[in-house]
């Protein structure tokens, strides 16, 4: 997974064994488990999840690693310890009838003990030893040894006793988990770190702006490389989740597959295809601009392609989103349905800003999705600086990149410095910054969408004019004309200008041409008239010649009747 | 007041025969014969023997001596050596002690 710089350690020497504790992310920060055959504190102020932390190591030893463990309370019942596990979903009893597990309560009650001469604690060494042998234990928990101190005056005794106690786990080749309360000056009330100095884990609930994040820090950890920050961890139905910092070195793979937004006219703008897989995408815009529907239409187009995408929400509840999706032609609840779409809201006031950070990464983990969709992280500042909210969306990305996640975050722009500056801050991270602004002219508000950066992709330069319709979202061109940037209503009357200047321009053309077959058919009509008379002008010359023809030949057919006549020829014929 | 009818049930946790141990079993037996003769009863526990006994009575430390009877549970941890402090973590008043008016 992400424990690269651990992996480089020095191969050889005997290294180090560990004992893995199974929970999310702590295995990564101690480069794989407690030190194996080893004692390991952990300490911590009240409340603050070292109970759970140790009894979790217990479980997830006997589950998943198939070690059985014992679990020596000094605090709670075995009963209230078995309640209150029951609620993280273990089964204590399941675990303690299978000879998994033994949990050993040990009461220490002030006022029914008197002490007299010398002791040793000898009775707990011999029950501690029975429990584990019985069991064939490898794990053992001693929650919270420092009760004794209260319940026993000899502290020289008590001491002398706990080093010896510590020699015999090591002895006895277990790993264990010793807790401890959080001292004012140092880190456990009874200054136990001085016998347990092999692993020291300190727990802390810290609270800013009225938020509590939990904490946790390894203080020390001998012969082994370790996490040093304070890594926030979360409590919640599945246990315990650390969250390590991921790598800090930028060498995550890259994709060349596109992904589409789920607006083909913003693909082109993008520079065609849409978004590089496993990129990130900033959608910033003032309030009312649409960001929560790109983004819906983002997860729309994702699961309509049958990929996987996880919404989280930090403003509106799921069925606040769906509902509204669907006044704009966007049926999510079908692909919630098909279990491609999932929805996680919560207030950002939830929690701190850290534990956002594993929650987010808890459920990522989990739903293991295409497209992760923040809508919007601006509300995020509520709980944290600004310079917190990148350094947590720094991780965020990082790891999603790693993951080939594709990201989506939206981002609300006010029109004051303090998110400018989230703009700037943030828009310097991700890799694609859609940025929607209101053009407010002529009485009306439009809003116009720019394509800030898109890397790698020849991205469009110009605006465009960004409409929410009942069948979705779309793109316009919006007017750019010798009086600016038209658009909305201005830009509509404009191209209302153009038609009406066709029409009229075509009504005069049509003028025009009736005119020339106007014409036309005068001049056909005067042809017509001319040829009329010329056909009788040469009819006229026609008869004249006919008739001198026609004489001619009566002239002569008389004239050889004549001379028919005159030779009286009668009977010769 | 002591009662005629009242005995004391007394069970005796330790691990082997260290000093401790032992000298722990002479101070009961002494304490008792001074002062509950014939109505208690001992029962001496070696949890190197029988560790499972130990979750029991909420044993940690050895020696400890734990008073079942009367109730309620007493429990008196380390060597018994001061007499005074066993006795009234038993709560038995001494015999040799006048009792007051």
């Amino acid at each position: 997974m992400i424990n690269k710089p651990y992996d480089q350690q020095v191969p050889g020497a005997q290294e180090l064994k560990k004992s893995p504790t199974g929970i999310n992310g702590l295995d990564e920060i101690t480069g794989g488990g407690l030190p194996l055959g080893r004692p390991t504190l952990i300490c911590g102020s009240a409340g603050c999840g070292k109970t759970l932390m140790s009894i979790e190591y217990i479980i997830r030893g006997a589950l998943e690693f198939n070690e059985p463990g014992v679990f020596m309370a000094f605090e709670e019942k075995a009963e209230e310890l078995s309640t209150n596990v029951a609620s993280l979903g273990f089964d204590l009893d399941q675990l303690v009838a299978d000879k998994m597990l033994r949990v050993d309560h040990v009461r220490i009650e002030r006022s029914e003990i008197e002490e007299t001469g010398e002791y040793d604690l000898d009775g707990l060494f011999i029950r501690l030893g029975y429990a584990i042998d019985s069991i064939g234990a490898k794990r053992v928990v001693l929650d919270t040894i420092e009760n004794l101190f209260s319940g026993l005056d000899n502290q020289s005794v008590l001491r002398a006793e706990l080093r010896r106690l510590f020699q015999w786990l090591k002895e006895k080749g277990v790993t264990a988990i010793i807790t401890g309360e959080r001292g004012e000056a140092s880190l456990t009330r009874q200054g136990l770190e001085e016998y347990v100095s092999d692993c020291v884990i300190l727990l802390e609930n810290r609270i800013a702006n009225q938020i509590s994040t939990r904490l946790l820090r390894i203080v020390k950890y001998r012969g082994s490389m370790h996490g040093t920050n304070e890594y926030p961890f979360l409590i919640d139905e599945e246990g315990i989740s650390v969250l390590p910092v991921t790598s800090l070195l930028l060498n995550a793979p890259v994709s060349t597959e596109s992904i589409s937004s789920g607006i083909e006219s913003l693909d082109i703008m993008l520079g065609g295809g849409g978004f590089y897989q496993g990129s990130s995408v900033l959608v910033s815009g003032t309030a009312g601009t649409g960001k929560t529907s790109i983004a819906a239409s983002f997860a729309n187009a994702t699961c309509l392609a049958g990929k996987r995408c996880i919404y989280f929400a930090f403003e509106e509840s799921p069925m606040q989103i769906r509902r509204n999706m669907q006044s704009i032609g966007m049926d999510l609840n079908t692909h919630v349905e098909a279990g491609l779409l999932e929805f996680h809201s919560s207030r950002p006031t939830l929690h701190g800003l850290e534990m956002h950070l594993v929650a987010i990464h808890k459920k990522i983990r989990k739903f293991k999705p295409d497209v992760v969709i923040l809508d919007p992280i601006t509300n995020l500042i509520t709980v944290g600086s600004v310079s917190e909210v990148k350094g947590m969306l720094i991780r965020l990305v990082d790891y999603l990149q790693n993951e080939q996640i594709t990201v989506m975050f939206t981002a609300l722009a006010l029109n004051n410095t303090l998110n400018e500056q989230t703009d700037e801050g943030i828009s310097s991270l991700v890799d694609a910054w859609v940025l929607i602004r209101d053009i407010e002219f002529n009485g009306e508000r439009n809003r116009g969408l720019y394509v800030m950066k898109s890397r790698g992709k020849g991205h469009s330069n110009q605006v465009r004019e960004f409409i929410i319709t009942n069948e979705g979202l779309d793109l316009v061109d919006v007017y750019l004309g010798p009086h600016g940037v038209l658009t909305g209503s201005a830009r509509e009357s404009h191209i209302l200008d153009k038609q009406t200047g066709k029409a009229l321009h075509g009504q005069a053309l049509s003028r025009k041409d009736r005119e020339v077959s106007r014409k036309r058919k005068l001049l056909e009509a005067k042809i017509a008239g001319l040829q009329t008379e010329f056909e009788s002008v040469e009819e006229e010359l026609n008869k004249v010649y006919l008739e001198e023809e026609l004489r001619t030949t009566i002239h002569e057919q008389t004239r050889l009747e004549m001379i028919d006549k005159r030779k009286g020829n009668k009977g010769i014929r | 007041m002591v009662t005629e009818e009242q005995t004391w049930e007394l069970r005796l946790y330790v691990a082997g025969k260290t000093p401790k141990s032992v000298s722990a079993i002479n101070n009961l037996n002494k304490y008792c014969e001074e002062h509950l003769k014939g109505k208690y009863k001992i029962e001496v526990i070696d949890l190197l023997l029988q560790p499972q006994l130990a979750e029991g009575d909420q044993i940690f430390a050895v020696p400890t001596l734990v008073r079942k009877v009367p109730v309620p549970i007493r429990k008196i941890i380390g060597d018994l050596s001061n007499e005074e402090k066993v006795l009234v973590g038993l709560n038995i008043i001494p015999l040799n002690q006048p009792v007051s008016e």
